[in-house]
């Protein structure tokens, strides 16, 4: 890597880091959820680097337009959400702080044991193609096990919003007689 | 971008000390600036374009106080929005509220890069243009959502949140009817879907008269479109009558400017895509533009692309001042239950056509009987 790429790789990796503790440490919620999207733009900044450009593309659309609406439509539509008594309340302390210690172990052993295939040398290649002909063979009992998951979870969803649960719809759905 | 700055260096001695990645960088910034511009005059005349529409539509004059016309109007409003105090509410929460209206001309302007605006005339030719669209205008979301929530009103929250629910719900049909124009060309890319649509078939080899389901899909993008928008009969976030403005109630002077641009914004590049996507982009009917010798072709295509997504702007504006308001539940039942289905079913009849014709098109067909 050249200078300028360096300064670029790092920014980036600053921003999804810096983004991802505040995340972590901001006393009120609703700037935690802001801060969640810099640092999911950061790492689409990586993709990019990376030139994987339709995962970036894809790590937008499904992080930032999905779950982090998502996430913010639920800190936004709670009551009283800057306050950071009723919000964010500290239990389980020793608890929490063995799961992380444990979760950091295993994810850093795998950073540092795992072998990357690194490529030197490569140019921007498109990967679109490649990525859609691999889903739809290589990879297929996988991508069709995700989509009956998540036909599975849209049903529970319908079900779970009609107010009697018994198929008819709400009431407000109904045209005014 | 990089290719270009290697063309200005070998064509200008002057330029040939200069590092290439200060020169790309260079080229890039002035692209920017370029598009910049554009957006920016396409929201001010667009205004412009809008209330004369509108003043036709109702039988009045519209604007023509200011210059012939009233054309200088738009100038006359950016300079009273730029002047105007910039008020936040003291409840409000600061940080958002000023961030709001950057997240939103951001999500909206970034959808300028991939807009095939002619023979090589491309900000960057991605090779995954529909798709990087449909990422970017999530960012439009979240900023409507935050001015919503931040400008802690309950006008402003109710219309951010009507406009997260509908354009959420619209992103589908969007995504599902641009896919007969990708399955066509083969390729996410804007210029290569253009370019699918070439030939000596003139108007016949637009996207549009390929097949019975691609004609519909036009139609169906449209309307979805027109929704994701915020563009009447679909503006209930905006919603003058009941919401007073919406989400972007509590701003006002250069911040609610950026509101405003980014919905023209908006506009603009659903227009493009419907006019790359289904009528052509940049072809000059029954003529090959890009064999013209110099930059002759790069501007009568350029031309021919303003042309079409011009047109679909004013179509909109004509919906737009047409139709009365839908209910909220009327719209969330217009997606899902039958714009959804039917992109569906149409994504579904144009794979079919595709795999029995052997990609070939209705107009295609008849020329090979001759």
């Amino acid at each position: 890597m050249t200078g300028p790429a360096n300064l670029i790789f790092y920014a980036l990796a600053a921003l999804t880091v810096g983004s991802a503790v505040l995340v972590a440490v901001l006393p009120n919620i609703v700037y935690a959820a802001v801060a969640l999207l810099f640092s999911f733009a950061g790492v689409a900044g990586l993709y990019v680097f990376l030139s994987a450009d339709f995962l970036a593309a894809t790590q937008v659309l499904v992080y930032v337009g999905g779950i982090l609406i998502l996430i913010l439509f639920a800190v936004f539509l709670s009551n009283r959400i800057s306050d950071v008594k009723i919000s964010n309340p500290a239990r389980f302390q020793w608890q929490a702080a063995l799961l992380c210690l444990a979760l950091f172990g295993v994810l850093s052993t795998t950073a540092v044991r795992t072998v990357f295939p690194l490529k030197h040398g490569l140019t921007y290649q498109p990967t679109t193609a490649e990525i859609g002909e691999l889903l739809m063979t290589r990879y297929l009992l996988p991508f069709e096990a995700a989509s009956v998951l998540l036909l599975a979870a849209l049903i529970g969803a319908a079900l779970l919003s009609r107010p009697d649960g018994k198929g008819k719809g709400s009431a407000d759905m109904e045209e005014p007689k | 971008m990089e290719a270009l700055a290697l063309k200005l260096m070998s064509a200008v001695p002057a330029l040939a000390g200069v590092p290439l990645w200060a020169m790309t960088l260079l080229v890039m910034v002035v692209v920017a600036v370029i598009l910049l511009v554009f957006a920016l005059t396409f929201g001010g005349l667009g205004s412009y374009v809008l209330r004369k529409v509108a003043g036709d539509i109702q039988v009045r004059i519209g604007p023509n106080r200011v210059g012939p016309y009233g054309l200088l109007q738009f100038l006359a409003d950016g300079v009273k929005l730029i002047m105007k105090e910039d008020i936040i509410p003291a409840k409000a929460d600061r940080f958002l509220f000023a961030l709001a209206p950057y997240l939103v001309f951001v999500g909206s302007f970034a959808a300028f890069v991939v807009v095939p605006f002619g023979v090589g005339l491309i900000a960057s030719d991605l090779n995954i243009g529909v798709y990087y669209v449909m990422a970017v205008t999530s960012l439009v979301v979240i900023g409507v959502l935050m001015a919503g929530w931040a400008s802690n009103n309950k006008w402003a929250l109710l219309g951010g949140m009507r406009a997260v629910a509908q354009i959420v719900s619209y992103e589908i049909p969007v995504g599902m009817a641009l896919l007969p124009a990708v399955l066509i060309a083969g390729s996410l890319s804007l210029q290569d879907i253009v370019r699918s649509q070439g030939g000596l078939l003139g108007i016949f080899g637009w996207n549009l008269f390929h097949n019975p389901f691609t004609f519909f899909s036009f139609f169906l993008y449209f309307t979805a479109a027109q929704a994701e928008t915020n563009q009447t009969p679909f503006d209930l976030p905006e919603a003058e009558s009941e919401l007073v403005s919406g989400y972007n109630v509590e701003y006002s002077g250069i911040r609610y400017a950026f509101f405003f641009l980014a919905e023209f914004g908006d506009m603009f590049v659903v227009a493009a895509l419907a006019s790359a996507c289904f009528l052509g982009g940049w072809h000059v009917p029954f003529f090959r533009a890009e064999t013209l010798p110099g930059a002759w072709g790069n501007l009568l295509s350029l031309g021919a692309f303003l042309v079409k997504a011009f047109g679909i702007v004013l179509v909109m504006m004509w919906v737009r001042w047409t139709l009365p308001r839908l209910r909220v539940d009327q719209l969330m039942r217009m997606s899902w239950k039958y714009l959804v289905p039917l992109t569906f079913v149409n994504l579904l009849g144009v794979s079919l056509w595709l795999l029995v014709f052997r990609g070939k098109g209705i107009p295609q067909l008849i020329a090979s009987i001759f």
